[in-house]
Formats: C-alpha cells, sequence, structure tokens
C-alpha cells in the first residue's frame, strides 16, 4: 500500500499534539491515565505512518524487531517491582540513548556510502546525537548497576579522575568535531564511539548512590536531546518535538533533585558525595531515649496528629503495607494521620509517592515537604521509619555538615518524634543526626517492617482492652 | 537544506513549552512523568523504521536498524503499560471507601 507522503506531516503534527497534551494531563491525577492513552495514540499515529512511507519497502525485520521489543517490553511491565522502577528507568534510558546512537551511525554510514555526503549541520546533529546517545547508554547501565546494587555504592575515586574525565571528552570533543569538518574519515567514527561509550561509564563512577535520583533526571534529559538532535539529522519535527519535551523534562527534574538537597549539578556530577565521612567518628556517647512498640503504641494511640516521614529504608524493608494498616488503625480512631514526602525521598523523583499507592495509601493523605512544613509544630507525633538525612536538623544547624542547607522535613518541631532504625548507625552519607539525641525523640529499634507490625498489634491491643 | 534555523526554533519552542508544562506537573507523578516522556522519546522509532525498511539498505545499516526498531519498541512498550500501571494505584480517600 502506499500513501501519499503529503499526508505525513499531517500525522506527525497530529503525533506531536497528542504528546504535548499527554504531559499537560500528567498535572493531576484525574487526568493523567487519559494522557497516557492520547500518548499512544500519538505514538501509533507517527508509527502507522512512518510504515506506510513509500521510502519503507521492507517490512520483515521491521515487524520482527516490534515482535521482539514487545515480547521483551510488557512482561517488564507487569512483572517490575514497584521499588525497582528507578532501575527499570536507567534500564529504558539506555535502550533509548542506544537506539539514537545506533541510528546515528548507521546515518552516518548510509551519507558516506550513498551521497549526499553530510552537510556540517547535518554532519553536527549527528555527532551531538550520536555522543549524547553513546554516553547515556554505558551511564545509564552504570546507574542501573548501581541501583539495583552489582556495583557498589559508594563512590568510587582516584587521584586526578576529573582531569581524566575531561580529557577523554575533550578528547571526544576534538574527534567529533574532526569528524564535523571532514566527515569523510571513517576511521575516526570508531574512536569517537569508544571515547563516548567510555566517557559515559567514567562519569558514573564517582557518583554516590544517593545521588541516583539526579542522575537518572539528567540521564532522562540527555537520552531526549539525543532524539532531538535525530530530528535535525533527519528533518523531523515530531522528533526534535519529542525529544525538546523530555530533555526539558528530565532536565527539570534534575534540577529539583538539586535544589532538594541544596547542591549544584557540579557538585552532584564531580563531588563524589557520599564518602564515609572520616570526622564523623567523634561522634560522642550522647544520651537518646528508646522505647517498645508497646509504649509507642500508646502514644501514638492518644495522639491527635501523627505524621508520617517515610525514606526509601521503609521499602526495602518492604513495610508500607503495614504502614497503611497502622495508618488506617489510627484514621479509625480519629487521628488524623499524614505521610510527608521529601523529594528525595527514594530512589528517582517522585518514587516514594509510587511506593506508597501501590500500598492503597490515598495521595490527599501524601504530603510535600513545603507544604507540611509549616504545621509541623503542631503535630503530636512525626513518626521517621526509613529515612535520616532528610529530617536531619543539622542541616539547619551546623553550616559546617556536608548537608548544611539542604530543606530538611522538620520533624524536630513535632511535639513527640519517634524514630524506627535499626541501630545508632548514621546513614549514607556518614553523618550523625541530632535529631536522635533530642529531648522529644524517642527510638525504636528494629527492622522497618517488624517493628511497624508489632505495632499495628499493639495498637488493636489497646484497642481491644 | 537551508531548514536547519527553522528546526533550531522549533526545538527552542518546544524546549520552552516542554519547561512550562513540567513545572506543574505535581511531585506526585513525577515517576510516571518520567516513564511516561521515556515512552514518548522512543518516537525515535521512527527513524530507525526509516533506516531499517529501506529498499538498499547495507547489511550494517540492517543490523543496527533492527537493533534500534528493538530497542525503541521495548521502550514504548514497557514505558506506557508500566505509566499506566502506576497510575491506577493512585486514589484519593473517597473513591478508596465505595
Amino acid at each position: 500500500m502506499t500513501v501519499d507522503n503529503s499526508l505525513l506531516p499531517l500525522l506527525y503534527m497530529l503525533a506531536a499534539m497528542s504528546f504535548i497534551l499527554a504531559i499537560k494531563w500528567m498535572n493531576s491525577p484525574a487526568t493523567a491515565r487519559r494522557g497516557v492513552i492520547i500518548g499512544e495514540i500519538g505514538m501509533l499515529l507517527a508509527v502507522v505512518g512512518t510504515l506506510l512511507r513509500f521510502e519503507v519497502v521492507s517490512y520483515q525485520w521491521i515487524l520482527i524487531a516490534f515482535f521482539l521489543g514487545s515480547a521483551i517490553g510488557v512482561p517488564i511491565a507487569y512483572i517490575m517491582p514497584m521499588t525497582a522502577v528507578p532501575q527499570r528507568t536507567a534500564f529504558s534510558h539506555a535502550c533509548g540513548a542506544l537506539a539514537s546512537a545506533l541510528i546515528g551511525t548507521a546515518e552516518y554510514y548510509k551519507g558516506l556510502r550513498q551521497g549526499p555526503a553530510p552537510t556540517t549541520v547535518e554532519m553536527t546533529a549527528l555527532i551531538v546525537e550520536t555522543l549524547l546517545g553513546f554516553l547515556t547508554f554505558t551511564a545509564s547501565l552504570m546507574a542501573f548497576g548501581k541501583l539495583q546494587e552489582v556495583l557498589p555504592q559508594r563512590p568510587i575515586t582516584y587521584k586526578g579522575q576529573n582531569f581524566v574525565n575531561l580529557g577523554i571528552f575533550g578528547a571526544a570533543a576534538v574527534v567529533g568535531i574532526t569528524l564535523i569538518v571532514s566527515p569523510e574519515s571513517t576511521s575516526l567514527f570508531p574512536v569517537f564511539t569508544v571515547l563516548a561509550l567510555l566517557f559515559g561509564v567514567l562519569l558514573i563512577i564517582p557518583i554516590g548512590g544517593a545521588d541516583m535520583p539526579t542522575v537518572i533526571a539528567l540521564l532522562n534529559s540527555y537520552a531526549g536531546l539525543s532524539a532531538s538532535a535525530m530530528g535535525f539529522v533527519l528533518n523531523n519535527k515530531l522528533l526534535i518535538v519529542a525529544g525538546a519535551l523530555d530533555g526539558s523534562s528530565g532536565f527539570i527534574l534534575a534540577i529539583i533533585m538539586c535544589r532538594a538537597m541544596n547542591r549544584s549539578f557540579g557538585n552532584v556530577l564531580f563531588g563524589a558525595f557520599g564518602q564515609l565521612q572520616t570526622s564523623a567518628a567523634a561522634t560522642s556517647e550522647r544520651p537518646y531515649r528508646s522505647a517498645s512498640a508497646e509504649e509507642a503504641a500508646q502514644i501514638l494511640d492518644s495522639a491527635r496528629s501523627v505524621v508520617i516521614i517515610p525514606g526509601y529504608g521503609m521499602a526495602v524493608a518492604q513495610a508500607q503495607h503495614k504502614l497503611r494498616e497502622m495508618s488506617d488503625q489510627l484514621t479509625k480512631r480519629g487521628v488524623n494521620v499524614e505521610f510527608a514526602i521529601h523529594p528525595v525521598a527514594g530512589r528517582m523523583p517522585g518514587h516514594m509517592n509510587v511506593l506508597l499507592a501501590e500500598a492503597d495509601v490515598p495521595y490527599d493523605k501524601l504530603r510535600e515537604m513545603d507544604d507540611i512544613n509549616p504545621e509541623m509544630p503542631n503535630v503530636d507525633v512525626a513518626l521517621i521509619i526509613g529515612a535520616n538525612d532528610v529530617v536531619n536538623p543539622v542541616a539547619e544547624t551546623d553550616p559546617k555538615s556536608p548537608i548544611a542547607g539542604m530543606p530538611i522535613i522538620q520533624a524536630y518541631k513535632a511535639r513527640t518524634v519517634m524514630v524506627i532504625k535499626r541501630s545508632m548507625n548514621p546513614g549514607f552519607a556518614g553523618i550523625d543526626n541530632d535529631l536522635y539525641y533530642m529531648p522529644n525523640t524517642i527510638m525504636l529499634f528494629g527492622d522497618a517492617k517488624a517493628f511497624v507490625t508489632s505495632l499495628v498489634k499493639e495498637l488493636s491491643a489497646v484497642h481491644a482492652a | 537544506m537551508g531548514g536547519y534555523e527553522f528546526d533550531l526554533w522549533v526545538f527552542m519552542l518546544s524546549a520552552f513549552l516542554g519547561f512550562q508544562l513540567i513545572r506543574s506537573v505535581s511531585p506526585l507523578l513525577h515517576t510516571p512523568l518520567m516513564s511516561l516522556t521515556n515512552a514518548i522519546s522512543a518516537i525515535t522509532v521512527v527513524g530507525a523504521i526509516l533506516i531499517t525498511g529501506e529498499k538498499d539498505a547495507s547489511v550494517l545499516s540492517r543490523i543496527l536498524g533492527f537493533c534500534a526498531v528493538l530497542l525503541a519498541t521495548l521502550n514504548v512498550v514497557s514505558g506506557y503499560l508500566i505509566t499506566d500501571r502506576m497510575l491506577k494505584m493512585f486514589k484519593r480517600r473517597d473513591t478508596e471507601k465505595k
């Protein structure tokens, strides 16, 4: 079947419109699912339109690839546990970026073989596309490895690391520019590819696991920009628009993550944050209070308002379902229970919300940090579970602390603070948490899930009595 | 050619549009947002189809194109499905009571 190619721009434009609408409707949970549907329609229009183009004559490999891609993609989407969403996201950034890079590579060799030789403009776009594509591919794989914990979480640093990285990037840039000037020097293209791949690996090595939310967002942006650059190569506005939307989205999320940690991009990328603080060894034997589940349950039972502050530790312990049970019990007795979510509470932007939504916590009970902080002084109990640095008052009091200036959920302002924690060990950044030693703080030692389970039991016992 | 100036304008305007749109997305939905934009950027499948389906594509082109179609399709399919799976879990208190 052949279709007049003049219909194509219209189809592509409709697809671009539906992508814009899809993102617009993501602004509220009420319309978000509609957004997904319109996004799917847009994709369908674009793919069908492209398949009908007269240039496309050979279908067998395309169809096989469609089939294989779906055969892998569908099970991933359904089996993936919600705790693993960050890994999946990193993995899909790797796939998307590699796809762009491969297409760029194919375009390059095709242009040389068949002519016309690529113009400087096309060549520039092509180099940007493949550079971002290849480096995002390996960088995302590294991020995947760190999130999946097959690679060490701590940053790996060595002397002169930033010089080596800069050198590799500089070399890639020089080779890239040479290729732009003289595209016919084909021997340079593999060199360029290897340098870009290598740079992606080196870029992530010095970044600690706790910074992965920012890194994922940034890689999301790169993958989008690579797709957009492909649009310049292929003269396709739809690719430019879709890539730019993805690029700006990732960029904004990365900025939000950086702000939530009071860090700059440079500091995240080159600061090697998360190395063990040697100075933190000075953690003195300060006194603290601890309590049993029974005592904690009584305090919770007599509270009027409880704010639960979850961190990734809660998800690791799989305590979210028990936590929701507890919150239901308290709600039934007229206690106002809410969840305060720090922007970097999970392993990617918004991750904690998804984890709690999966445990059937209604989303109107999930409150943002800036929203809930002014109310903290009126809160009877702040219950911290699996979070540490995001509630550490040191961020506000000690300008020399590594987390100085980081916005925190002001749990310390609550009348009573309860912290469920395995032991007094400092958190990821190795910074001692002053909150644990405050007079209104009660430490609850134990595994998060086990402790919440006993809280649930005690609460029903209190009720029965 | 010479269309690159026009392309740059398109890029610039859509990037600004993107900034405005994303800014209004609630942090509640940032994870599904990222998987949605991820699926959308897999529109690169268009480029991959063009490379793979060409009449006299070289073996190299076919292989690279085939891999690219596969990878992009994977992202499209799993991206949309997982976004929807996540969004389905977001419920309000009142709807839950029913």
